[in-house]
C-alpha cells in the first residue's frame, strides 16, 4: 500500500493530548509518522489539509443501520456510507434488528454485509434476552465468541430487576460489557414527549425524567452488587447525571454516553406536532440540557454518540404520538459537536475525546487515537465550512432530522478506515 | 407555525385547529358572528344559503354524539351537504394510514373536513397534508384541543357576564386528560379574564401547568372562592382503574360540585359543563339542574358558534394560505 501524507492540518489526538499543526503520514494502513515536512516518495499521495482538523476516526456507540430486517428505513450500505461521510470509522450496531442479534448467524450475516459495503468496522451488540423479550437470556458467551463487543436489550425493557441482576452476573462471568438504556416502563408508559410544559400545553402523553433516573439508580445498585461492567446509553436528564456522578465518586466502574442532539435541543425548541422532534428519550428541559453539558465537561458523561435512527417517510407521517421516535443524526455529529465546543467552552480536544478515545476506552478498542503504529482510522474535517442539510448532502436513507434544510458549520472532507480512503467530499 | 397554518394570507380563519396563536379580535369576531346565528335560530326559517353547494365531511375517528350532531345541524342550517363518516379506530388499524384516508376523501371533491381523532396533533397533521382548498376544523384531537367547544363556552360566558375583564374562572376536574380545558385556558387568557384556577388532585393536573397561565388548587373551598364562572369537566370512569383516583365517592366528596360548595363562589356565578355529565360523580343533580346552571344553553349555543366557525373558514377559502 502506498504512502499518503496529509499536509499541514491541525492534528488533534485526545489520547496523547496532542494539538499541533503538522504532517501525518499513513503507510500500509497504519499511522507511520507525525512531524514537520515529512518526505514524499515517488509513489506517495499528498492531501493538503491546511485550515483543517485531523483527528482519530470517530467511534460511535449507537448507530442503527436497519439491516437486517428494516431495509426500507436504511441498509448497511446506505448507512455506512453516511457514517463514512460523518467521519465515523467504527460504529456499534444495537441488537434491535429484525431478527434481533440473538445468534452467531445474525452476527455473521452482518459481518458479510459489512464486507460487501466495504465498511468492516461494524461492531455488533448482542441481544441480552431472547428476541429482546426481556425474560430469558441469550447464549451470551456464544455471542461474544461470534464477535459481539457488548450485550444490550436495546430500547426494550427487561421483565424485572431479577432478570437484570442475573444478566449482569452472567455477563460479568464472561467479562462482557452490558450496555443499558435506562427506562422504567411503568412510568414512561405510552409517553412520546418529556413531562414538562410542552407536553402539558399540547396534551401529549408524557415521560417524566424520573422514568430514566429511577432505572439508573436501580442499575447502578445492581452493578455494585454484581461487579458487572456497565455502560449506560443515552441519558437525558439532570437526576441521571447526579446519580452517575455519585456512583463514580464512590468508585463504581460505570460509563455513560449522551446523544448529540440532547446536548442542543430541548422541549422549548420543539415545533408543535412536528414528528422530527419525536425521539426517545424525549427532548427535556433547558435545565436538563445544562446538566448534561456540565456532566460531559466534568467527566460524569464519558462519551457522545449519534444515536442514529434512520426512518422511512411513512414512519414520521401521522399524528405525533403515532409516529416512530428517532432521529437520523450521523452527519450532524461533527457540526453539532463543534457547536457544543464553542457554546460550552469545552475545548475541541476534550470534545473530540468524547467521540474518539473515550468510546474506545469503554469498548476496550486499540483505535480512537493517532499513535504511531496504530491503524490509520482518521477523520479530516473543515471546522469553518458550511453546508446545507438537503438531498444533495444527506447520505443516510432517513431524512428524519430536525436540522433538515438548515445550514450547519463543520464538514468532513476525508475519512480513512485502516488507511483506506472511505470518504472524500465532492469538490 | 400554528398561526400561519390556521390563517390565510389576509389573516382570516382558514383552518380552526387550536385557539393558540389566534388574536383577541379574531375570537371576538367568532363570538359576534355566532350572535347573529343565535338570533336566526329563533326564527321559523332556520336555514341560510351561505354554504349552498359546499360539501362537509364529519370525519370522526372517535365516537361522539353531541359534537357530531351539533356540527351536522350547524352545517345543515348553512345549507351545506354533510356526510358523516365514523371511522372506528379498527378501520385505520387495518393498515390504512391517516394520510391515505384523507387522500381518498379528498378525491371526492369535498370542501371541508370536521375531524375528531383520539391522538393529539391529528387535526394539525391533516391540515398540513390536505389539499390547499380544503379547510380543516378540529372537533377534538386527543388531549390537545377542542377549540369549538371552548368558543361556545366563551360565547355562553359572554352572554351571562357581558365582558371577560375582571372575571375569575375555575375549571374543575380532570385537567390532565382534557382537550376542552386546554382550549378553554387559551381562550380565556386571550380574551383577558382576570384569573383562571384549575382545581383537581395532583394526579389530574399536568406538569408545570402554571406556565399555561393558570393557578393550580387542590380544594374546592379555596378554588371556588369568589369565582364568577365554574366549569366542571367530565370524569372518565377509566381513571379509577389506573390509580389516578381511589373512587368515585371520594372524588365527589373532594371535587364534586354540590349546593354547599357552590356557595363559595359569587352568588351570581354560572355553572358550566361540556357534557355529557356524570350526576353524582362530578356534579350534584341539584346543581346541574339548578338556577345557576347554563349547561343546556351551552348545547344550543354550540350550534350557532359552529355555524360561525364553519362559515368563516369557508369564506376564506380561495385566499392564499
Amino acid at each position: 500500500m502506498s504512502r499518503i501524507i496529509i499536509r499541514q492540518g491541525r492534528i488533534i489526538d485526545p489520547a496523547q493530548g496532542l494539538d499541533t499543526v503538522a504532517d501525518l503520514c499513513i503507510e500500509s494502513g497504519k499511522i507511520a509518522a507525525i512531524g514537520e515536512h515529512l518526505q514524499a516518495s515517488a509513489d506517495s499521495q499528498s492531501i493538503d489539509a491546511q485550515g483543517q482538523i485531523i483527528c482519530p476516526g470517530l467511534i460511535d456507540l449507537s448507530v442503527r443501520l436497519r439491516e437486517p430486517g428494516l431495509s426500507h428505513k436504511g441498509t448497511i450500505a446506505s448507512e455506512t456510507r453516511a457514517a463514512a461521510a460523518a467521519g465515523v470509522t467504527t460504529l456499534c450496531l444495537p441488537p434491535d434488528t429484525k431478527p434481533s442479534i440473538d445468534s452467531p448467524a445474525v452476527v455473521e450475516l452482518i459481518k458479510d454485509k459489512a464486507q460487501q459495503a466495504q465498511y468492516p468496522q461494524i461492531l455488533t451488540i448482542g441481544a441480552l434476552s431472547q428476541r429482546l423479550a426481556g425474560s430469558e437470556l441469550n447464549n451470551l458467551f456464544a455471542l461474544k465468541q461470534a464477535g459481539c463487543i457488548a450485550v444490550s436489550n436495546g430500547h426494550a425493557a427487561l421483565d424485572n430487576l431479577l432478570i437484570l441482576r442475573r444478566a449482569m452476573e452472567y455477563a460479568a462471568s464472561h467479562d462482557l460489557l452490558i450496555i443499558y438504556r435506562a427506562n422504567e416502563p411503568a412510568l414512561s408508559g405510552q409517553g412520546c414527549a418529556h413531562e414538562g410544559q410542552f407536553a402539558s400545553r399540547y396534551g401529549l402523553p408524557s415521560i417524566p425524567a424520573a422514568a430514566e433516573s429511577i432505572a439508573i439508580a436501580q442499575c447502578l445498585e445492581l452493578a455494585e452488587l454484581t461487579g458487572c461492567r456497565l455502560h449506560i446509553s443515552q441519558i437525558s436528564c439532570m437526576q441521571s447525571v447526579i446519580k452517575l456522578q455519585q456512583a463514580k465518586k464512590y468508585g463504581l466502574q460505570v460509563t455513560a454516553d449522551v446523544a448529540i442532539h440532547q446536548l442542543h435541543l430541548t422541549e422549548d425548541d420543539m415545533i408543535p406536532f412536528d414528528s422530527h422532534y419525536h425521539v426517545i428519550p424525549p427532548f427535556r428541559s433547558v435545565k436538563d440540557k445544562e446538566y448534561l453539558r456540565e456532566g460531559l465537561a466534568n467527566g460524569t458523561i464519558d462519551a457522545i454518540c449519534s444515536d442514529h435512527q434512520p426512518h422511512d417517510l411513512d414512519a414520521k407521517l401521522g399524528a405525533f404520538p403515532e409516529t416512530e421516535p428517532g432521529i437520523a443524526s450521523l452527519q450532524t455529529l461533527i457540526p453539532l459537536s463543534l457547536k457544543l465546543s464553542q457554546e460550552h467552552g469545552l475545548s475541541l480536544l476534550d470534545t473530540l475525546a468524547k467521540l474518539t478515545s473515550e468510546p474506545a476506552g469503554i469498548l476496550g478498542l486499540p483505535s480512537g487515537q493517532l499513535g504511531i503504529g496504530r491503524a490509520a482510522d482518521i477523520c479530516i474535517f473543515d471546522p469553518k465550512a458550511t453546508w446545507h442539510v438537503d438531498n444533495a448532502t444527506w447520505l443516510t436513507q432517513g431524512k428524519n432530522t430536525p436540522y433538515w434544510q438548515q445550514t450547519l458549520t463543520g464538514r468532513v472532507t476525508h475519512t480513512f478506515q485502516a488507511g483506506r480512503l472511505i470518504y472524500q467530499q465532492d469538490q | 407555525m400554528t398561526k400561519h397554518l390556521q390563517l390565510s394570507e389576509q389573516g382570516r380563519l382558514k383552518h380552526f385547529l387550536t385557539i393558540e396563536g389566534l388574536s383577541t379580535e379574531l375570537l371576538t369576531e367568532i363570538l359576534d358572528t355566532a350572535e347573529s346565528f343565535v338570533d336566526m335560530s329563533e326564527h321559523r326559517v332556520r336555514k341560510v344559503p351561505l354554504l349552498r353547494g359546499k360539501t362537509i365531511i364529519n370525519l370522526f375517528f372517535e365516537n361522539s354524539t353531541r359534537t357530531r350532531t351539533t356540527f351536522e345541524l350547524a352545517a345543515t342550517r348553512l345549507s351545506a351537504d354533510v356526510l358523516n363518516m365514523n371511522i372506528a379506530t379498527s378501520a385505520t388499524s387495518k393498515g390504512e394510514s391517516l394520510l391515505d384516508t384523507i387522500r381518498n376523501l379528498e378525491a371526492m371533491h369535498v370542501d371541508m373536513f370536521v375531524v375528531r381523532h383520539a391522538l393529539s396533533g391529528a387535526a394539525h397533521f391533516i391540515a398540513q397534508h390536505t389539499a390547499p382548498h380544503i379547510s380543516v376544523i378540529n372537533a377534538g384531537d386527543g388531549q390537545h384541543a377542542h377549540p369549538t367547544q371552548a368558543m361556545l363556552d366563551m360565547f355562553t360566558i359572554r352572554q351571562h357576564k357581558k365582558s371577560f375583564a375582571g372575571l375569575k374562572v375555575a375549571i374543575v376536574g380532570d385537567i390532565l386528560h382534557s382537550r376542552v380545558a386546554r382550549s378553554q385556558i387559551l381562550a380565556l387568557n386571550t380574551l383577558g379574564v382576570a384569573e383562571i384556577r384549575v382545581i383537581a388532585p395532583k394526579t389530574l393536573i399536568p406538569a408545570e401547568v402554571s406556565t399555561m397561565g393558570v393557578i393550580p388548587i387542590h380544594t374546592m373551598a379555596e378554588g371556588l372562592d369568589d369565582v364568577d364562572v365554574i366549569i366542571m369537566l367530565r370524569l372518565q370512569k377509566e381513571r379509577m382503574n389506573s390509580a389516578f383516583l381511589p373512587s368515585e365517592g371520594e372524588y365527589f366528596k373532594c371535587f364534586g360540585l354540590t349546593e354547599a360548595n357552590l356557595k363559595f363562589a359569587k352568588p351570581d356565578a354560572i355553572v358550566m359543563h361540556p357534557g355529557p355529565i356524570n350526576r353524582g360523580v362530578e356534579i350534584a343533580s341539584s346543581v346541574a339542574d339548578g338556577p345557576q346552571s347554563v349547561i343546556l344553553q351551552q348545547v344550543s349555543n354550540g350550534i350557532a358558534v359552529r355555524m360561525a366557525i364553519l362559515s368563516m373558514a369557508m369564506h376564506s377559502q380561495g385566499e392564499p394560505a
